[in-house]
């Protein structure tokens, strides 16, 4: 075989491969792309029921409800609208009232049914996009200050 | 007084790197052996001054003074002390303290043992080692000075975060930076050789062992960082394709394909320009990791609080080091000439097709992570990309390259023929069809996928025994003849053997996990008994404890199959006080055929109730012991002979030219 023709026998490999990726891609990206919504984004826009969504904002203070059977409902709040969300399971460690979360899941009769609450390592930690859920619905300053209190040492590092 | 002198041999060793990229820089464009000279002792002296500066952060640590702010922020006097000094690297600041030291101390190994390399080529891959240094250095210096001092000293720490005091945990940061950094390796002799304008076998030989060590020391971190995340976090996962863990997992993809391409390189002087590309790809990725981990441009579930204004310099020096290695590489890289040719299938065919399902597996990774960041930047909506894309794509790429690896081994260099080596793996076929029968039918149900793992799994297990069988002619002579054969196997081929036979495991492992595991969530109280996967948990009771910086709840679990006693389990629910912060320590039984998992959330009314989550996950700790018999190939490869002896250096090669060629057959 000559050079030129053992070159294109890699190339066609090498497109052949990039094709398969690329139509598994698109086939996967319609599917598994998770979109994220605020509160406000949710009740000011109808949800398709068995869409699956990421819910992100602030838990509601007093909103934590421990029920039967491991299940345990709470509300997720952008300090305008309110979306209840119920979970099965151990909440993550540092999963608290009055801090933001990013919840995962489906709509099942107007209840957000999440079946991951994403945990966080670091309690200063807050998520990019409840922060940005939060300014949106302009109630960015009066949560932050809080976490500018906390995260006080943190940042002074930076300076 | 001990903080400011490691502030100070840090500014001393940002000098010392920039004399270091500087002179032997120019000096090699002019061929002077003055300024050349310099590179030796500058790496060295570099590494003295970012040891000390290291040395003089670990003793703040573990003293703890709290006149320094980084020891106030992540240490507390009643810490133990393998967390005060692991709490050095546990924070943002200390821990690029440690990259650069790694950094630093890699170069200083090619300053120490780079005697026979070509002074121009020494000259300029050291030079290009202090480049990265500088960015690094000033990176510290400009945005995050680890030894900055708070007036009046405080009182104690606020204590390294909990999560982070974890014996899996304080050893994951090095070998993770060990495996990043140790790409640079490469990555500074791919640009030297640019420079240079010439690769051969003597410049692979030099590559390739670095490469090595970086790949077994990647895997370990990545290894550790995964059996973390599994059993501390509690949720019986152990990977979740979060863009943390993709951060890390995309170099090391690029490092495998590296390490194979490299091969090809000494052997058959050919795929050249191919191998520098992955040396810069390599190391561009974990520069990309660095920067996706420490700006917090993406939601992920392992995030810690990050500073903005630290992501725009990383990603600067990111936009730099990639831009001007890849400018250089299209400007120089068509220059270099290949002169082995070969076949489609051959054994450099086979490893071409490595490399080429290697990254497009490393560029799908790279699309789903950085796509919801590229859909924010153009203003389009939020989204979050997650394993179900990461599994229906990736996955499905890898099959076909677990096929052909057995095949790989035992094609001949040049040209070969798949026919016959179809014939000579026919064991290999007729024993994965007999045990691929027997798990068949002792399984009623299960996934496509993992079904299909775990064939696979099996197959690259036993064509990679037989492929070692067939090298050493067993049953095909006297045995004393085998045996023979079997010790003069080099290295080499015995790390090749070992970390294929551990790449089976591994995938065996997640197969097994990913496809039977039972999972179980419930409201217990003493004395209840749940069955999972044929196991009987039954909770005996909860009771208070006291660690040595914590509070403790411990739930007991008494496991029984079919009335025997297994083991007791302990699931922790600790609480650390400085911090407020609780965590979970999940109790863990491994056995061969599977872990007993079980956690305990918080107490559910006042009768002593828990919510447990408990899980049988088969096969998961064959995933940890596949990654170490991987890592530990790796470095049985490193200590082949070819690396120590007649190491080569250029004035030699043309003497021993006749005798490689001859030996090109054995390995």
């Amino acid at each position: 075989m000559k050079r030129k023709y053992k070159r294109l026998t890699f190339i066609g490999l090498a497109l052949l491969l990039l094709a398969t990726a690329a139509a598994l891609t698109l086939s996967a990206f319609e599917e598994s792309i998770v979109f994220f919504q605020s509160p406000t984004d949710i009740v000011t826009k109808p949800v398709s029921p068995n869409k699956r969504l990421r819910l992100g904002g602030l838990v509601e203070e007093g909103s934590v409800r421990k029920k039967d059977d491991a299940v345990v409902t709470f509300r997720v709040t952008d300090m305008t609208n309110t979306v209840n969300v119920s979970y099965r399971g151990i909440l993550p460690d540092l999963f608290r009232e009055g801090q933001g979360v990013v919840t995962e899941g489906i709509f099942v009769s107007g209840v957000f049914t999440a079946d991951e609450v994403l945990a966080k390592h670091d309690e200063n930690y807050m998520p990019p996009e409840v922060a940005d859920a939060l300014k949106k619905s302009g109630k960015w300053n009066e949560t932050s200050t809080e976490m500018k209190n906390q995260g006080h040492l943190l940042g002074g590092g930076a300076k | 007084m001990i903080a400011e002198a490691g502030h100070f041999a840090l500014i001393l060793a940002l000098f010392t790197a920039i004399v270091q990229a500087s002179l032997p820089m120019v000096g090699a464009h002019h061929r002077n052996a003055l300024w050349m000279s310099f590179d030796k002792p500058s790496a060295i002296a570099q590494m003295l001054m970012i040891t000390l500066a290291f040395a003089c952060l670990t003793y703040s640590h573990v003293v703890s003074d709290f006149s320094v702010l980084n020891v106030v922020q992540n240490s507390h006097s009643m810490k133990p002390m393998l967390y005060k000094v692991a709490g050095v690297w546990g924070n943002h600041e200390g821990s690029l303290v440690l990259w650069v030291f790694i950094l630093a101390a890699f170069g200083s190994a090619v300053a120490i043992f780079g005697n026979n390399l070509p002074p121009t080529l020494r000259a300029r891959v050291l030079a290009v080692q202090a480049l990265i240094s500088v960015g690094f250095y000033l990176f510290m210096l400009l945005t995050s000075n680890p030894f900055e001092r708070v007036f009046p000293a405080a009182m104690d720490g606020r204590d390294l975060n909990p999560l982070l005091q974890d014996p899996g945990l304080a050893f994951h940061p090095p070998f993770l930076y060990l495996g990043y950094v140790g790409f640079s390796m490469a990555f500074s002799f791919a640009i030297a050789a640019l420079i240079e304008g010439r690769v051969d076998a003597a410049w692979a030989r030099w590559v390739r062992p670095w490469t090595l060590a970086a790949w077994s020391f990647l895997t370990i971190g990545i290894g550790l960082g995964s059996w973390w995340a599994y059993y501390e976090l509690g949720w019986g996962g152990w990977w979740f394709w979060d863009p943390v863990e993709n951060a890390s997992f995309m170099p090391w993809l690029a490092g495998t394909a590296l390490l194979h391409s490299a091969i090809v390189v000494e052997k058959r002087d050919t795929m050249k320009t191919w191998t520098i590309f992955l040396a810069i790809l390599a190391f561009s990725l974990s520069l990309l990791g660095t920067f996706l981990v420490r700006s917090g441009v993406l939601t992920s579930v392992h995030a810690f609080a990050t500073d903005p204004e630290r992501g725009v310099f990383i990603l600067l020096l990111l936009v730099i080091v990639i831009g001007g290695s890849l400018t250089l590489f299209a400007m120089r890289g068509p220059a270099l000439r290949s002169t082995g040719i070969f076949k489609p299938i051959s054994r450099e065919g086979g490893l071409l097709l490595n490399n080429l399902v290697l990254t497009t597996g490393c560029a799908v990774v790279l699309l789903g992570t950085l796509y919801p960041l590229f859909l924010d930047a153009v203003g389009g909506s939020k989204v979050s990309v997650g394993a179900p894309f990461f599994n229906a794509v990736f996955i499905p790429l890898m099959i076909p390259m677990f096929v052909a690896m057995a095949f790989g081994p035992i094609l001949s260099w040049k040209r070969s023929d798949l026919i016959q080596a179809a014939l000579r793996l026919k064991t290999a076929f007729i024993l994965t069809g007999l045990i691929c029968a027997v798990i068949l039918a002792s399984l009623d149900h299960g996934p496509f996928l993992a079904i299909v793992g775990l064939g696979l799994a099996v197959w690259l297990f036993v064509a990679t025994l037989v492929e070692l069988g067939e090298r050493v002619r067993l049953f095909k002579g006297p045995l004393k003849e085998t045996f023979g054969r079997l010790f003069r196997q080099t290295r080499a081929s015995w790390g090749m053997t070992l970390a294929h036979s551990g790449m089976a495991i591994v995938i065996a492992g997640m197969a097994g996990v990913g496809g039977w595991k039972v999972e179980s969530i419930q409201v217990m109280k003493p004395g209840d008994t749940v069955n999972v996967a044929g196991y009987d948990y039954k909770f005996i009771g909860a009771r208070q404890g006291q660690g040595p910086n914590y509070t403790v709840i411990e739930g007991k679990f008494e496991v029984t199959q079919d009335g025997q006693h297994v083991t007791v389990l302990s699931a922790e629910k600790r609480n650390y006080p400085v911090r407020q912060m609780p965590t979970t320590e999940a109790a863990i039984h491994s056995l061969f055929s599977g872990d007993l998992y079980a956690v305990i959330g918080d107490p559910e009314g006042k009768d002593g109730k828990f919510v447990t989550r408990l899980y049988f996950n088969p096969l998961v700790a064959w995933m940890w012991a596949g990654s170490l018999i991987m890592a530990f190939g790796a470095l049985v490869s490193i200590s082949d002979r070819r690396y120590r002896v007649g190491a080569p250096s250029r004035h030699k090669i043309k003497n021993v030219t006749v005798i490689e060629a001859s030996g090109i057959g054995q390995t």
